[in-house]
């Protein structure tokens, strides 16, 4: 098992030195010094050539790859063109929002997903069934800005029962969790069915049916317990992919989190503050994606042998 | 070609039925008179199950014929898509007004006989926009979804057949790109390219190609130990003409599956993007953009602002119902 973890952890470091790469490359082949664009038409030559050379701009691609990853080991992402200020601080200070965002919504996928999931596999080929795969695939589908647009217009315009933007109290945080956690919640439900679905048609749950006990208990006992192993691990993958930052929502709630900085980067052509965020999101993904696979060699003892 | 199993089996199953029957001593034989009348009465059914051993029995066009006529979710499905792309392709046939004109006296007017859906903030026709907008977010989600996937065909069907160390470098590069979301990569490359079209269709197209090239090189996995690959590499055919005359076309179903199921993420990233302001520029318009240019008026016309995006909603739906059917009748294994 410790072989096993550890193995997955060192397959882990190249893919997050060759993602750290791919970033760099992208932003680094931007046609033009990134210090004139940002400065616009009138910046004074001189100073683009001293920022340049403070920078590090001049220096040969590798040696500028290489300086970067060891300032990122020791947590330094470099300063923002734009705020002039130190880019872990900046992500330091919008990671909170993205995380309180992140389980909120998590926890109403949850409580929608999982439930619907598993009365779906019970109640199989019924209407009960048909509408909440139906609504599970409405969620799927829906573009989460335009939910979050309807959900202002319904509870903050008509209704005027919760606020419409900002995140202060935990009421800002109800529309956009709920927004987030559908949207999230039918991938959840439909991976529970049709799990649960698998395994209820192996021997040893027709065995614990002819033992005489009650149907609930079956399912309860002896089939979710096997039925939630990949539903857990899908649930660490969309919580990481939630944590890199849900960027839509948090520029329709205007919640300022990871998604908001990499946007307010973009649009203010500030190539670090950029290449930092988009690098720390992407990191997140890759641990989530290796905790997820942890979690599920631990849960399923058959992984450990292979 | 697609060999239907359940009908080949049964059709071996008669065939060997006859034979034993044939050879057996007459003790064994059937009980009753029948037997030597049975057989002569018979012989168009041991015909017809040799026919089925060597043609093809159902195609992939027998199996859409009969998805469709067995699920109404799938047919009304299509019947959605196909209305989304007369309506958008032929707009300015359809269109009740030009999307361009604007007409500053009617600004954000709400939905009547003229402007069905309302005006936008500079008096264009709403319905009208969208049914050009259309255009961008269905050539979005198709065009970019058949380059990355042909890309990523042609990428598991090498890595599937060669294995070894090629194997292992494609597989492990798909890795890299599937750790990508679209959308993060889709926020750098236009950084890089600056926003627009342009942006959209190279993000699209080029980062996810992993997904399908994982399940295309596990079908070639178990197709190249098929008997008619190692019949055909054993008389010498050429290696690139097994991958794409017998193995390939196995594959068809599970593209086909894999298609309608990747449609509806490019849509819904184009209409993020766009929403984002990086995805369509203005004048020309999308659902995304159109509800980003509206955000400001959501409640003073929340019609117009947010029927776009039902329109979104709609197809993307539309899609996934389809998927969900042709995977459920093609490819059932494809469901984890």
């Amino acid at each position: 098992m410790a072989k096993y973890i550890i193995k997955r952890i060192l397959v882990s470091i190249p893919l997050i030195i060759v993602t750290i790469l791919i970033v760099f490359l992208l932003l680094q082949v931007v046609p033009g010094n990134p210090i004139a664009v940002m400065m616009g038409e009138k910046a004074n030559p001189e100073v683009i050539a001293k920022v340049t050379e403070e920078m590090g701009l001049n220096d040969p691609l590798p040696k500028r790859f290489f300086d970067y990853l060891v300032n990122l080991v020791h947590g330094d992402l470099g300063s923002s063109y734009k705020l002039n200020r130190p880019i872990a601080g900046l992500i330091a200070d919008a990671f909170p929002n993205t995380l309180k965002l992140a389980i909120t919504s998590a926890i109403v996928a949850w409580i929608i997903g999982i439930p619907a999931g598993i009365v779906s596999a019970i109640k199989k080929d019924t209407l009960l069934d048909r509408f909440l795969m139906g609504f599970s695939l409405v969620g799927i589908s829906l573009p989460v800005f335009w939910a979050a647009m309807l959900l202002q217009y319904i509870f903050g315009y008509s209704l005027g029962i919760l606020p419409i933007s900002g995140y202060a109290t935990a009421k800002h945080m109800i529309l956009p969790a709920f927004v987030l956690g559908w949207a999230s919640s039918g991938t959840i439900a439909r991976l529970t069915r049709s799990s649960l679905l698998g395994i209820m048609k192996n021997d040893y749950i027709r065995t614990a049916r002819a033992k005489g006990i009650g149907e609930t208990l079956v399912v309860v006992k002896h089939g979710l317990k096997n039925a939630m192993i990949p539903v857990v691990t899908m649930m660490a993958m969309q919580f990481a992919s939630l944590l890199s930052g849900a960027v839509l929502t948090e520029t329709v709630f205007g919640i300022g989190g990871i998604g908001v900085l990499m946007v307010s980067a973009i649009n203010a052509r500030d190539m670090p503050l950029l290449q930092g965020s988009v690098i720390f999101s992407t990191m997140i993904i890759i641990l989530g994606n290796m905790v997820a696979d942890l979690l599920y060699s631990v849960l399923d003892p058959k992984i450990k042998e292979q | 070609m697609l060999f239907n199993n359940k009908k080949r089996n049964e059709a071996v199953d008669i065939l060997a039925d006859r034979i034993v029957a044939g050879f057996s001593p007459a003790q064994d034989r059937p009980k009753g008179t029948d037997w030597i009348p049975k057989r002569a009465t018979e012989p168009i059914r041991i015909e017809e199950a040799s026919e089925a051993l060597i043609a093809p029995s159902e195609t992939i066009k027998d199996q859409l014929a009969s998805m469709f006529k067995n699920n109404k979710v799938a047919l009304v499905s299509a019947i959605v898509i196909v209305v989304f792309i007369i309506g958008t392709l032929f707009a300015p046939l359809f269109a009740p007004c030009d999307p361009y004109v604007q007409d500053l006296g009617n600004r954000l007017a709400a939905p009547s006989i003229h402007h069905l859906l309302g005006t936008d903030n500079y008096g264009r026709d709403i319905l009208s926009r969208m049914m050009y907008g259309g255009r961008v977010s269905l050539l979005v989600g198709i065009v970019p979804t058949c380059i990355y996937m042909a890309i990523g065909t042609i990428l598991g069907l090498i890595a599937g057949y060669c294995g070894g160390i090629v194997d292992s470098i494609i597989m492990r590069v798909a890795d890299v790109f599937m750790a990508f979301p679209s959308m993060l990569l889709a926020i750098l490359i236009s950084y890089t390219l600056g926003a627009g079209m342009l942006t959209i269709f190279c993000a699209l197209s080029f980062v996810s190609w992993g997904g399908t090239a994982r399940v295309v090189r596990s079908e070639v996995l178990s197709l190249k130990e098929k008997e008619y690959v190692e019949a055909a590499n054993s008389i010498g055919v050429k290696t690139w003409v097994i991958l794409l005359k017998h193995i390939l076309p196995n594959c068809v179903p599970t593209l086909i599956v894999l298609f309608t199921m990747n449609v509806p993420g490019n849509i819904l990233t184009e209409s993020g993007l766009s929403f984002l302001g990086i995805g369509a520029q203005p004048p020309s318009t999308s659902w995304g953009l159109l509800v980003f240019q509206m955000k400001k008026y959501l409640s003073k016309s929340p019609i117009a602002t947010l029927a776009p995006g039902i329109a979104i909603l709609i197809l993307v739906v539309a899609f996934n119902f389809l998927g969900d059917a042709l995977r459920d009748k093609l490819d059932p294994q494809l469901k984890d």
